[in-house]
Order: structure tokens, then sequence, then C-alpha cells
């Protein structure tokens, strides 16, 4: 199961207040003027005000049908508006609930505004909305952050949990890839100097609650298309059910009998047809598809985004933390001609003991269960260890290295580097251990040479591990038509072993950010979108070029800024999770669609007998649910139209769930359950609803 | 069904798919301008035309230049069409010394013919002289096919090509379309048509006495009968290949001089749908993927075979009304059975389902038996061919095009379901293609519905209807499906040639064939401009058996929900009230 459906299996999260609220909100969106937006669901509030009008008529004066009957009609239309707004309120009212949120804590901040861009120099209090941007302001310990800006000074630990939701303390300095800090965040310890980089309410928190809140959500291509799409069949179900009413009266002229049907009935008929399934929740999955990034916490900067994700054809993956593990590790020992392998075992130990990097703690480990070596502590041999240099690029050991006798000089590095050391000491770098070193190599790792005194002792093999499960995550991809490409710094050897263990259908090795641009430009100009992640600054020209471009979220400003996403967690591997999102957001338009069109079928074979019963009772054949009544065929079409918006919900809320399969499986499986159920979901429902009708003796 | 029928209808299906790839081959080189075996001959003829009419024929224009480049050709067309019908009392070749035709059927013949409807309010041998017949008509017969393909042509290349604006040349694609296509073609079928019996002559009629006097209505003997004569193997020849269907004479093919014999019916069959059939391949050959065209060719036949089987059942089946009086209407070998009302007996119930409902899936119209004689749930066969939009072969390029049109639905749709940006042929379908296929699938149903709405209200509308009840509805929505198809076909039944009829069928004319048309090409000059997105497996292919049965349920689907009320008010009506 992938991390997206897992979090998919979580509840939705939504509380009593929160649907309190959405009712409350379904009702002030029965505004006219915002309903226009959706022009199915407007349709839909025309039909209700008529109906309503034509029961006042008949309550107050000879109406065209019966009352109470025009009243229930007339009610379940409003139902069906009311439930289409619930949906969409129901989708915002998420959001806003993290919004709030998000505002409690940007409002009570203030800020030490700097004369001087220094530390040390005098500062007056402000409130955080006084700041004007390149303004420089102090963050001391326990301070929040008053804005968006770039640390110009210092070292702080910072809580950024109010945006992450992540507890763990980031470190944040001025220079480098951790120098961008977020308005609304603490700095726990040291201090820092800030220099404001966004314009007050036009920081990255002002800008995420806009976009939670759907104040700026502006429609998407693929919705506009859809959309298009709906209000063609609205057009063309208008004219069917208006130019009913001629045929009908003509139909009455011609049979010599029965009644003309009435206005109820066409606009029964046209909200049946029309439709409103898909209309009314359309806005509800867009809002959604947005609210499933947050909740995988990643944040986008437009609808857009999102639906781009969906379409995307390359994934440019960064080898480190993607594709392989942070770190290498050390699996194998290979010891130089006639040197014991427990010696070597024991060397590399010693070399590592005080290395605290993981490479180094790893050969430790390695040692230990190999060899059962156990780890002993630096003082207790009385060694001293020496760190890696750029310089003579080794690290090691010195054991006694005054006394010549029981001197152990031990180094571990690069071979070139450990060569020139044992040639310095007198001894000669044998040629299998040289074919030793370009094995490894060839095979993907990383050789470090072990030297004792003048004698080479061997090899460690320090291995890329590649993490679990990628290989079948990349053939998935592969299956959804998605080319994955590893880009590392590697030379060409290593990159091929690695990209060959990984299974990823392409690799760029000793990429350099230039490379990226240039590799994302030549698939874009086939046609290709290429989806990236990225965090320094120099990422960030790649970044702007890529459709779907994800920042880290410790990255610098300028790649937040190039990026039309932003993950809080700052994991690569989302990039998958993203494409999964955006691909569920389409789907669910057109499972949705698809049903909705689909269920028309049953509603004309419940609606139209029952609308001509007068004038061709004949036509009844066509009744093949054997309704009660006509009153109770046209009810039960309207109620199961107004609930079955409510049934769908939380699929439109949760998406319909994604699984990683050719686009021919894909389509067969969505065609037999929401094309076929959709043809026959209807008719049970609507029997159903009128046995129901029956049984309280109300058809 | 019986065996006989079966054969029939194997024979005819069988024989026509055998020509797709042959001709639809050669009609690809003819669009893509490849060298053909007919060159030689048509090459220097070719040249010339360009020559004199100052055409350009190395310059491609784009979508606009295309659209007004057909409607200036097609309106010209048009008025000339109107002012020969105006004035052929003063023109030669009017033997029979016919009057000037009265200018609302004058202006509703000179429609049919530019839209390639070829509705007749008009009786052609009683109306028509034999320089109208052969100057406008038949003349416009051919340039109404040629606009299609030249359409068609265009419109395909918009779905080849990638980061381009142009199309190609109208001009070139309708003289090719005619020279190479249509003038061969209907030479050799005249000549096979005058093989069996068809007239070609400028004669006047012929008066014949009778061997048996019989007695007109007023008792008085009748001693003479007129037989209709003229140029009619030419007519005939581009009237079914070119889907036309304007018929010489007032009862189209089932008159024994427009197709005498079962072999000049099998043939005249076979042209309805035969470029319209090859055209698929064509439209395989120049996207570069024939599987693409072997699909859509697959939906289509698909589709009319199902049509084929109901209208075949309905017919050859007894009438309940009939079974009550205890009337035999088993087949035998004494007698046909089934429904023969309105049916030549040469052709009998088999060919008679199938002409019927292979003229109305292709924007043909003309017909070898009446429609309003056929059982109720026969004659809605018909109906519903049209109500699909005319796309199941449909016109020559005309049928195709719209087929395409559903195609960037179903392909729209589908894209969803799988969770990607929909692609067609490596174009991103996107709001403008929505827009425009949204506007196309709109347009005819609105037209069909709103003119049959107005018919019915008003009294100039009723005064048409011959039959009563239920019927009487069927033969006015019949009336409007026809013309805002570009079929053709008539119901018959309603007295057609009035004022009334006449103006607002030659409005649903227009509308169905012009307001498709350039909304097509607008279409197909946005996917000209897209890039090309290359397929990957993500990529939704539109070839397979899951597509062609997912666009055949897109094509079904839509029709349905648009003419379900309609129908159920016309033949399903009158089907349950016979069997009751």
């Amino acid at each position: 199961m992938t991390a997206a459906t897992a979090a998919l299996k979580k509840p939705l999260g939504l509380t009593g207040e929160m649907y309190r609220r959405a009712f409350l909100d379904s009702l002030a969106k029965l505004n006219p003027r915002l309903m226009m937006r959706n022009p199915v669901m407007f349709v839909v509030e025309v039909g209700s005000v008529l109906t309503t009008a034509l029961w006042i008529q008949a309550l107050i004066g000879t109406g065209e049908a019966p009352a109470w009957y025009i009243g229930f009609v007339s009610l379940w239309l409003w139902f069906t508006v009311l439930f289409a707004n619930f949906s969409e309120a129901l989708a915002e009212g998420r959001g806003k609930a993290q919004a709030e949120g998000l505002r409690r804590a940007r409002r009570e901040t203030l800020a030490k505004r700097l004369k001087e861009p220094r530390h040390g120099a005098a500062f007056e209090s402000v409130p955080s909305t006084e700041l004007k941007k390149g303004d420089a302001f102090l963050v001391d310990a326990g301070d929040a952050i008053a804005a968006d800006g770039e640390v110009i000074e210092g070292i702080a630990s910072v809580d950024e949990s109010a945006i992450t939701g992540e507890s763990a303390p980031v470190i944040r300095e001025s220079g480098g890839d951790r120098s961008a800090v977020t308005g609304g965040t603490r700095v726990l310890s040291d201090w820092l100097v800030v220099r404001l980089t966004a314009e007050p309410g036009g920081g990255f928190l002002d800008r995420m609650i806009k976009l939670i809140e759907g104040a700026r959500r502006q429609k998407t291509p693929n919705e506009i298309a859809l959309n298009i799409l709906l209000a063609a069949f609205t057009i063309i179900f208008l004219v069917v059910c208006v130019t009913l009413l001629p045929f009908s009266l003509f139909s009455v002229q011609v049979a010599g009998h029965g009644a003309p049907v009435t206005v109820t009935v066409l606009v029964a008929l046209l909200v049946c047809l029309i439709p409103t399934t898909i209309g009314g929740l359309l806005a509800a999955i867009g809002i959604a598809g947005m609210d499933r990034m947050i909740r995988h916490n990643v944040i986008a900067t437009s609808g857009r985004a999102v639906e781009a994700a969906g379409d995307v054809d390359v994934l440019l993956l960064d080898k480190t933390g993607t594709v392989t593990l942070g770190n290498r590790m050390a699996t194998e020992f290979t010891p130089a001609p006639g040197v014991a392998k427990e010696r070597l075992a024991d060397a590399a130990q010693l070399a590592s003991l005080a290395d605290e990097t993981p490479e180094g703690r790893s050969i430790a480990v390695l040692a230990k269960e190999q060899y059962g070596l156990r780890g002993r502590e630096v003082r207790e041999i009385a060694a001293h260890f020496v760190p890696f240099s750029a310089q003579t690029r080794m690290s090691g050991a010195d054991i006694q290295a005054d006394n010549p006798a029981f001197r152990r000089i031990i180094r571990k590095g690069a071979s070139e580097a450990i060569r020139a050391f044992v040639e310095a000491e007198g001894g000669t770098f044998p040629p299998a251990v040289l074919q030793t070193v370009q094995d490894v190599s060839r095979a993907g790792g990383t050789p470090l040479v072990v030297a004792e005194n003048s004698e080479v002792l061997g090899v460690i093999y320090l291995k890329d591990i590649v993490k679990g499960g990628i290989k079948e995550r990349f053939a998935q991809l592969r299956l959804m038509g998605i080319r994955t490409v590893m880009i590392t710094g590697d030379n060409q050897l290593t990159a091929t072993a690695i990209a060959a263990e990984a299974g990823v259908d392409d690799f760029l090795a000793e990429a350099k950010p230039e490379d990226k641009l240039r590799l994302i430009r030549e698939y874009q100009q086939g046609g290709r979108l290429v989806a990236m992640t990225g965090d320094g600054t120099n990422d960030a020209p790649a970044l702007a070029q890529a459709d779907v471009a994800v920042a880290m979220n410790t990255g610098t400003q300028s790649a937040r800024e190039a990026a039309n996403m932003i993950d809080l967690d700052s994991n690569p591997t989302k990039l998958m999770e993203i494409v999964e999102i955006g691909k569920q957001l389409l789907m669910t338009r057109g499972t949705l669609t698809t049903f909705s069109i689909a269920n028309d079928v049953a509603k004309y074979f419940a609606i139209i007998p029952a609308a001509f019963a007068t004038t061709y009772p004949a036509l009844n054949a066509l009744n093949i649910m054997k309704l009660a009544s006509p009153e109770s065929a046209i009810l039960s079409a309207v109620i199961f139209n107004a609930l079955i918006i409510v049934a769908l919900i939380p699929i439109a809320l949760r998406g319909v769930k994604y699984r990683p399969v050719s686009a021919v499986q894909l389509l067969r499986r969505h065609l037999l359950i929401y094309g076929f159920g959709g043809l026959v979901a209807p008719f049970l429902g609507i029997k159903l609803i009128d046995m129901l009708m029956a049984a309280f003796g109300w058809a | 069904m019986t065996p006989n029928a079966l054969l029939q209808i194997s024979l005819y299906l069988v024989v026509l798919l055998l020509l797709v790839k042959p001709l639809g081959a050669f009609m690809a080189r003819v669009f893509q301008r490849e060298k053909t075996f007919l060159d030689p001959v048509l090459g220097p003829m070719e040249r010339m035309i360009y020559r004199v009419a100052r055409i350009d024929a190395g310059r491609e224009m784009d979508w606009k230049e295309n659209a007004i480049a057909m409607l200036l050709f097609n309106g010209i067309g048009l008025l000339f069409v109107y002012v020969l019908q105006r004035a052929q009392q003063l023109l030669p070749l009017n033997p029979e010394g016919m009057g000037a035709v009265s200018p609302d059927s004058a202006l509703n013949t000179a429609v049919s013919f530019a839209t390639n409807t070829n509705w007749q309010g008009y009786g052609g041998e009683t109306t028509m002289s034999y320089l109208t017949q052969m100057l406008a008509l038949t003349v416009q017969n051919f340039v109404s096919a040629a606009t299609g393909l030249a359409l068609l042509a265009l419109i395909i290349r918009g779905f080849a090509r990638h980061s381009v604006r142009t199309l190609g040349n109208f001009w070139v694609d309708m003289t090719r379309s005619t020279l190479y296509v249509l003038l061969p073609l209907s030479i050799i079928f005249a000549l096979i048509l005058v093989s069996q019996g068809v007239p070609q002559n400028v004669s006047p009629y012929e008066k014949v006495p009778f061997l048996q006097s019989p007695r007109d209505t007023s008792g008085a003997e009748v001693k003479e009968q007129v037989i209709a004569m003229g140029p009619v193997a030419s007519q005939i020849a581009i009237k079914q290949l070119g889907t036309n269907g304007g018929g010489f004479f007032n009862v189209n093919s089932a008159h024994p001089y427009e197709n005498p014999t079962p072999f000049s019916n099998f043939l005249e069959e076979l042209a309805i749908l035969l470029i319209a059939a090859a055209l698929c391949y064509t439209y395989g050959r120049m996207v570069g993927d024939t599987r693409q065209g072997w699909a859509l060719l697959t939906a289509m036949t698909l589709i009319l075979v199902g049509m084929l089987v109901v209208c075949v059942w309905a017919e050859s089946g007894s009438n309940a009304s009939l079974a009550r009086l205890g009337v035999d209407q088993m087949a035998g070998p004494g007698q046909a059975g089934g429904n023969m009302e309105g049916k030549e007996v040469r052709f009998g119930i088999a060919n008679s389902a199938l002409w019927a409902t292979v003229t109305t899936s292709a924007s043909n119209g003309s017909v070898n038996a009446m429609h309003d004689s056929f059982t109720p749930l026969g004659g809605m066969i018909p109906l519903i061919a049209m109500h699909l939009g005319e796309v199941v072969f449909g016109g020559v390029g005309s049928g195709l095009y719209g087929m395409l049109v559903f195609v960037i639905v179903g392909v729209f749709v589908a894209g969803l379901l799988v969770g990607r940006t929909p692609e067609y042929l490596g174009h991103k379908v996107e709001s403008f293609e929505m827009k425009m296929a949204s506007l196309l699938i709109l347009i005819m149903p609105l037209a069909v519905l709103a003119f049959t709405a107005l018919a019915v209200v008003m009294p100039d509308g009723r005064a048409g209807i011959a039959n009563p009840g239920a019927h009487g509805f069927s033969e006015i929505l019949y009336t409007f499906t026809s013309q805002a198809n570009n079929n053709g076909s008539a119901f018959a039944g309603v007295s057609a040639n009035t004022p009334f009829y006449n103006i607002t069928g030659a409005l649903a004319m227009l509308i169905g064939r012009y307001w498709l048309a350039v909304p097509t090409l607008a279409l197909a000059g946005s996917l000209a401009r897209k890039k090309l997105v290359p397929p990957s497996d993500g990529t939704l292919p539109t070839h397979t058996p899951l597509f062609i049965f997912w666009l055949i349920a897109v094509i079904l689907i839509v029709g349905a929900l648009n003419f379900l009320p309609a129908l159920a008010l016309g033949p399903v009506v009158e089907y349950f009230m016979m069997i009751h």
C-alpha cells in the first residue's frame, strides 16, 4: 500500500462543528449570484423557485396539480441544491479550520525591527504588519518569527511545527541552503537576524491561508473543459424538456384524451436529467484535491499544479534521499593478498571508531556483526583519532605513535590518497588491491582502502543502499506511463550500477544544476510533462522550468518561490504521491461524470411513462420498474437524484481509489463500476424509494 | 430473419468491407497529392483547372481561410441553383415546358442540394427541366459531396499535424476529390446502370397507350400513360455515391427507371456506404496509424448491424392488428410475409430494410421503399440512425468528421476516467476542443426538437400532417430530423411543399451543414497548432476493443438522451398501441 492510499484510509477528520458550519454555509450559498458560477446547479435553483411559485399558486387557487405533490417535488429540488452546496461547504470547511490555526499563529507576533541590519544594533518593537520588504529584524530565543525572510546573521534552531506539523526543530543559518525562515515559526535557541523578503500579506503563511481558504481558487483548465461539456448537456436537456410541452399538447390533441404534461413534471424531469451529480460535486472534488495535498503536507500554489501532477510523464529524482538512503553503508571487507580478513576488519574498525559520519559508523557495525569485534573505546586503547581532512583525504587512528615497536598508524581513504600514504611510509600498493578497487567502482560502490603503516590491508566496500520497495514503485510508475530519471553527481560507472539496481528508466550522471535544466527542456520539447524536486538556490531555474516543481520546505527562499508546490516534510519521495493525487483528482471527476450521465437512462424509464400516463396509457409498458403511480414515480426519481449527491460526497472528498495499473485496465474497471453501475443503480434506488413511499401509503 | 435475408445482408457487408482498403488507400493518395494511376489522364486537366481558376495549388491556408472559401463556394452554388430553377422556363432543354419553380420551393431545393441533404419537396419529373436537373442538381450532387470530402481532408490533416497553423487548400482538395474520386466512380457506375436499363437521354416523355384502360376517380376512361424520360443514369450514379439521395423521379429509387433490377439495387445500396466506409481507411492512412481508421469503421459497422437486425426483424414480423384478424403473415414460397406495404416486390423485405437503414445511416436519403409505411419499430430505425447524428458512416466526409467529434468527447471522458488530461493522436484535448465538440453535439438535437416543436404548435405545421395520432407526430419529427441531419430521406406523409416547411426546412438544413462544418474546422485548426504529445504507457490507446465499445456507448447514450422522449411520443407509443 502506498503512502497516498494509506493517508486516504485515514478518516476524513470531520467534526460535528464542521458539519454544522457546512450546513449554514450551504444556505448562504443559495445566493443566485454565487450559484451562477455553476450553471448546472443554477438551473436546479431556478427550477426550485419555479416549482415553489407553482406550489403557492396551488395553495391559494387552482394549481396545475395537487398542492402536496408540487410542494413535495419543490422541496426535494431545494434539497438537491442544498446537498450540492453542502458538499462544497464541507470540503471548504476543513481548509477553513486549518487556515484559522495558521492565522492565529500570525496575528500575535511582534517584531524587533533593527535600525541597522546587524546583530547588536538598536531595535524597536513593532507589530509584524508594519514591517516592510527589506527591513531587518532580530529574533531571539522564544520569539516567533514575524514574517518570511532570509537569515543574514546567526544560527538557531527553529520550531516549524506550526506549518509542518513536525515537532523536531530544524536548524536555520545565514548563507547556504538553510537560510529561509517562515513567518509564524518560533526560534527555540540562539538568535537570528532576518531580512524581510515578502511584503506583509504576501508571505508564505498568507499565501497558504489564502490557498487553503480557497479565496483565490480559480477553475483549472480541465475543470473548465468539463464544465463546458456539462453545460452543453444542460442546454440539450433544457431544450428536450421545453419542447416536450408542445409535443405533449399536440399529443393530447391527436389522442383526443388526457392532460398535457405539467410544468412541475417537466422541471422534475429536467433536474433529473441534467448532470446534477457531477455538477453538484465538482467544486467539492477540486477543493478536496487541494486538501489531500495539504494532508500530505504539500502546499500547492494553484489547483492547476495539482492537475498537472496527474499528467506528468517524467519524474526527475535526485539519487540521494529518493532512490537511495541518504548514506552509504559498508557491506564487505576484501583483504589484500596474504592478509587475514579479521586483521583488515580490526584495522578498519579502529580507523572508524571515532568517525561519527554514518559511513564510519557503518564500518564499525559491519566489523562487529561479521567478525564479532566488539566496539572499543578510543581512550581504552590509547589511540589518537585522526579526522578526515580535505588535504590528506584520509582519516584513521594513531596507536602508540611514539613507540616504534608497537607503532600502528592506521588510515582509510580513497585509493590514490592511500597509495601516496604507503609509498611515503616505504611500502607498495599491491596490484590485486587496485583490481578490487576497480571492481567495487564498477559495481556502483565506493571503495575505501585501509592501510596500516606501510602495508595495504584491503578494501572496504561502501555501498549506496537502494531504498526498500523503490524498484516496485518505479515499476508501478512505468505501468502508469511515467518515466523515472535518476539525477546524481556520481560518475558514470557508479550511476549505471545504481540505476540498474533501482530499476529507473534513465539516469544523468555527474549532473550539474544546469544539466538538470537542459534535460527538462529537452523532455518538454518532446512534449513531455516533467516533475522534479529541489531545495538549493541552484535548483531554482530548473524548478521554474519544470511543470510540477516541488521545493523542500528546508530549501532556500528562491527555490520555494520558483516551485509550484512546497513539501513541508521535505521528503523527496513525495513526488510520487503528488502524481497519484493529481491522477485521483481527474479520475474522480471522470467517474462521477460517467455515473451521472449513465443515471439518466433509468430516470427516463421512471418519468416518461408517468408524464404521459393520461395521454398514452400504452406507454406504461415502459414502466419496467413497475412504479406504483405517476406521482410516486416522479417523486422517487427526484428524491433519488437528490440523495445520490449525498451518497457520493465521501467519494468526492476522498477521491476514487488509486490503482497503479495500465490505462486500459483502469478504463475497464471504471467503466464497469461507474458506467455500468451508473446504469443499474438508479433502477434499484428509484424502485426502493417508490416501494417505501407505497408502504407509507404516499404513492 | 430468414436465411435469404441473412444471405443478402451478409453478402452486402462482405463486399462493402472488401472494397474499403483499395478505395481508402487510393483516396489517401489523392488527398496527400501523391501519384495515382489516373495522373496521366487527369493530371493535365487538374493543372488546367488551377490555371483557369488562378488557384495557387502550393499555398496552404489556415482553418479560417478554408472555412471562408467553403462558405463562398457553397453560397454561390446555392444562388446558382436558385436562379436556374426560377428561370428554367426561359432556358433550353425543357421539352416538357416546366414552369418556374415557386420561390420557397426553389430556396428549399437550392439549400437542399448545396448542403448535400437532397431533401425533395418537389416531384422531379413534374417540376424540373432537364437543364435544371443536369446543370443545377447533378452539378451540386458532385460539388456538395466534394465539399464534404475536401472538408474531411482538411480536418484529417488537423488531426495528423502538429505545431502548424495550416490545414491545406480547400480549392485543391475540392478539385482533386471531384476529379479523382467522384468523377471516375460515377462514370463507371452510370454505365453499369445504363446496362441495367436506366435511361440516359434528353427526349420528351413517352406517351404509351394502356393495354387495358383504367378509370380515374371521376370515372372517366384513361387511354394512355406518360412515361418520364431524362438523363437519369448520370444523376443516379452520383446521387448514390455522393450520399446525396436526391432522386430524378419523385419516388426515388423505388422507381423502375432509377433502380430497375436486383443487381442495380445491390450496386446502389453499395454505393451509399462505399465512400464513407473507405474514408475510415483513408483517415487511418493519413494520421499514420491505420488501426485508428479500422477502429472507427468497426464502431460504425457494429452500430449499423445492430440497427439492421432490428429493422429487418420488425419488418418481417407480423402486424399484431392483422394477426388479430387471422391474416397469415408468415413468409413462405407464395408470399414475402411480414409488412410489404410501401415496399417494391422486386426488392422484398430484406433489401428494403437494408436500404432504409443504410440510407439513413449514411445521410444519403435515397429510398427504395416508403419509410412511412414501415412498422412502428421498423420506421423508428431510420429515425434513430439519423438521431445518432449521421456519424454511422454518415455523409461522404461529413460522417467521419462528425464521428471524430464523438471520438473527442469519448477520449475526454475516458481520459478523465484513467486520470490523465485526455489526448488523441498526440494532441491534448483541452477546453477549446471541448467547446467546439459540445457545440457540435448540441446543435443538431436543438434544431430537430425546436423545429418539430414549432411545427406541432403552428397551424401551418399541423396542416401538412397526413396521418392522425402518434404517427402524425413521427412524420413531423422525421421531416426535421432528416433535414437537420442533411439526410434528405422523407418519411412521406407530410405535405412538405408549403412555404412553412420549405423555409423552416431550409433553415434546418443550413444549420445542420454549416454550423457543424465550421466548428469542426476550428477544432481541427486548434489540434494542428498543438505540440505533439508522444504516447506513453499511460496514454489510453484508441484502437482497442474497449475503446470501440466505449465510443459506441457514447454515441448511443448521447443519441438516446436527446431523443428518447420524442421517440416515446412517436414510434414507441405507436408500437405499444399496435401490440395492445
